[in-house]
């Protein structure tokens, strides 16, 4: 058999596709795809994900797959486990509603919020790279503390994005759904180990995947992994698991690392690295999650 | 079998006569009655269908947007701001050819915020790509809804139905209607069987980007399928007439117009009015008559002008506006007639819930007799206007 031909037959999210060169989002995407297996099905918000996997004539999903618009993944999800309960194949096929951060967060919160509202039995996945990437990298309520993006730049009276990141992953817990969960590429059994477990369970369920993105990031695609993995390190991006409201796990941290060496790699932070006085800010970002969520142990 | 029935009450009967799998809808006046009834029949497990009761229009279209992709006949129903809300989906629907059936309870749109009937909500959809009919009475919702899904479903069509149902007027009122039986509209509308869904062992990707190279083709490809509806709803209304032996089916209705001088043209409820009207006017003489137009998207030219060949005026009535412009119906039917020399006058009447009565209808017949107005609003009030906007 060709290579090409067993690759498309073993995956369900399969190359040949238009993201970026060491985009995480497509390698998010194809950890997902690959735990969840043919019996899926996926429903996708608009944004890169959408557009570089999906340019009519080609596709690059081995699962049926379907996207409407931007805000409603969540609701279209939905609909579609509606429609599979009335066909007595809910038991059988599992489904996964996608998006970005923006898609999620910002646009699509109200329809994600209803769809773990309802109990629907569904994933959503948000892959999480910290702006509106696919429009020009304008600011989300995912960009992090003092990033620069095109809709939050650095200048004489700004040291880029004024505001943190919503805590997205406690919203969807405060829904009291079996489980929310945050997870990073860079750890990728972690990311498979938490969609099986997710997928395991019947009713909604949220995973947000942290996602370099080296074109809004302005970093070396070679450094994803490696970047992805520092996000972790330093405490900007703790990794939790909630189970029915409740905090049941977290990625501990023992020896965290100074964020600088997280910022350092990235042209979005780069404004800050002569000013000491924004680096203990963000600092102070790490230090709380890493005090809130017991990253040390 | 006849019944006196709430609009609302027979449309939901109708609805669930056409088996839905999935309901989705999000309260709004005057749709609510609609919803609460089908909401009924799934507790009392009347209907095998899962109700989803979401959190917004928006969703409610996107629930049964997926729902639909599954292979499985959905409905939903709103009015007004929810269609508004709704209009992102809307437009998407009928792109991505799949046949959801809508009742539209027609509602004015804000502001001022307003629950009274006009048409405004679904006229401001009609380049949406979905077909869309309006029903004079609540025989016609009933009918429209069964036929609608046939239309909608046939293979060759594969695009959405909106039914347009004047809000308060015929959603709230009482009308004796023939509700069809079970049977006969199994035997008249099949199981939906569409050619293309989301299936484990077919795995297609839906809702692609579609660039310049393609984007054309497809937008085109759907104009000339809605434009092939024509014979569709002629074809389907035929087949409807043989099973339920009513002729309610159809492009646009022809009353009284065989030797007319003057038609009007209407759509929805007021026709019943406008008959009344002409009835009267008739037993004084006066050569008048009505085309109502059941079929509004596609837009029935070639019936229309067939209808009004010989009659030199004609006046059209809009429960809605293109503001700036003029009434919808009014400018189609004008670009129909491509400047002949029949004397074509639009006005826009009922919005808002403002009863258009018989003095009403009197006047717009005198006004097309005498003069062309391209947009004349009846029935003004001058003491609510500003000094340069009254009417002399």
């Amino acid at each position: 058999m060709g290579q090409e031909k067993k690759h498309i037959q073993e995956h369900c999210f399969v190359s040949g596709h238009t993201a970026c060169s060491g985009c995480g989002q497509s390698m998010g995407a194809r950890l997902v795809a690959d735990v969840a297996g043919k019996n899926t099905m996926v429903t996708n918000a608009t944004g890169c994900l959408e557009v570089f996997s999906t340019k009519a004539p080609e596709t690059s999903w081995g699962v049926p797959w379907i996207h409407s618009l931007f805000e409603n993944a969540a609701a279209v999800a939905s609909g579609v486990e509606a429609g599979l309960r009335h066909l007595g194949q809910i038991d059988k096929i599992r489904v996964i509603a996608q998006g970005g951060d923006g898609g999620t967060a910002d646009i699509g919160l109200q329809a994600l919020s209803g769809m773990l509202e309802r109990g629907h039995d569904v994933l959503y996945v948000c892959y999480d790279n910290g702006a509106y990437m696919n429009t020009g990298i304008q600011r989300s309520g995912l960009t992090p503390f003092d990033a620069n993006t095109t809709t939050s730049p650095p200048g004489k009276k700004s040291t880029g994005n004024p505001t943190g990141k919503k805590p997205l992953a406690e919203i969807c817990a405060a829904h009291h759904i079996p489980y929310a969960a945050t997870a990073s590429v860079a750890f990728a059994a972690d990311v498979q180990r938490k969609v099986k477990k997710a997928l395991d369970i019947r009713g909604p369920k949220f995973i947000q995947i942290h996602v370099p993105c080296p074109l809004g990031w302005r970093s070396n695609p070679a450094l994803t992994i490696e970047i992805a993995k520092l996000a972790v390190q330093t405490g900007l991006y703790p990794l939790i698991e909630y189970e029915n409201a409740q905090l049941t796990k977290v990625f501990k941290v023992t020896q965290p690392k100074p964020v600088e060496e997280y910022l350092k790699l990235q042209g979005r932070f780069r404004h800050l690295l002569k000013n000491p006085e924004e680096l203990k800010r963000v600092q102070a970002v790490a230090d709380k999650n890493i005090d809130f969520y017991k990253l040390k142990g | 079998m006849k019944k006196y029935l709430e609009g609302s009450w027979a449309i939901a009967q109708a609805a669930k006569l056409c088996k839905p799998g999935v309901i989705s809808a999000y309260p709004i006046t005057p749709q609510t009655h609609i919803v609460e009834h089908l909401a009924k029949f799934v507790a009392d497990g009347e209907i095998n269908a899962q109700s989803i009761n979401v959190e917004s229009e928006h969703s409610a279209a996107s629930v049964v947007l997926g729902s639909e992709a599954t292979g499985v006949r959905s409905f939903t129903a709103t009015s007004s701001q929810g269609l508004l809300l709704m209009g992102e989906v809307v437009f998407n629907i009928a792109g991505m050819r799949l046949p959801i059936m809508m009742v539209c309870a027609n509602r004015a749109v804000s502001a001022p915020i307003n629950i009274w009937n006009d048409q405004q909500d679904s006229i401001s959809l009609r380049d949406s790509g979905w077909i869309q009919f309006y029903a004079e009475n609540n025989q016609e919702a009933i009918d429209l809804i069964i036929a609608g899904y046939k239309i909608g479903e046939n293979p060759k069509i594969m695009l959405p139905v909106m039914v347009c149902v004047d809000g308060f007027i015929l959603t709230h009122g009482m009308e004796t209607v023939d509700m069809p039986d079970a049977k006969t509209v199994d035997k008249f509308l099949p199981p939906y069987n569409p050619p293309f869904k989301l299936d484990i062992n077919n795995p297609l990707s839906f809702g692609l980007l579609g660039d310049p190279t393609v984007y054309t083709e497809t937008r085109y490809a759907l104009h000339k399928t809605l434009e092939d509806v024509i014979k569709e709803v002629g074809r389907v209304g035929a087949e409807f007439k043989s099973s339920f032996g009513r002729d309610s089916v159809c492009l646009v209705e022809g009353y009284k117009l065989e030797d007319a001088q003057i038609a009007l043209v209407a759509m929805g409820s007021v026709c019943g009015t406008i008959k009344d009207v002409i009835d009267a006017e008739r037993e004084k003489g006066a050569k008048v008559g009505l085309l109502k137009i059941v079929t509004y998207r596609p837009f029935p030219g070639e019936a229309i002008k067939k209808a009004l060949k010989n009659i030199p005026y004609i006046g059209v009535i809009d429960k809605d506006i293109s503001l700036g412009s003029a009434g919808a119906l009014y400018t189609e039917l004008s670009a129909a007639f491509n400047a002949t020399d029949k004397k074509i006058s639009g006005f826009v009447a009922g919005l808002g819930g403002r009863d258009i009565t018989i003095d009403t209808i009197k006047g717009i017949i005198e006004s097309t007799k005498k003069e062309v107005n391209p947009c004349k609003f009846v029935d003004l009030k001058p003491e609510l206007l500003w000094e340069e906007f009254k009417v002399t």
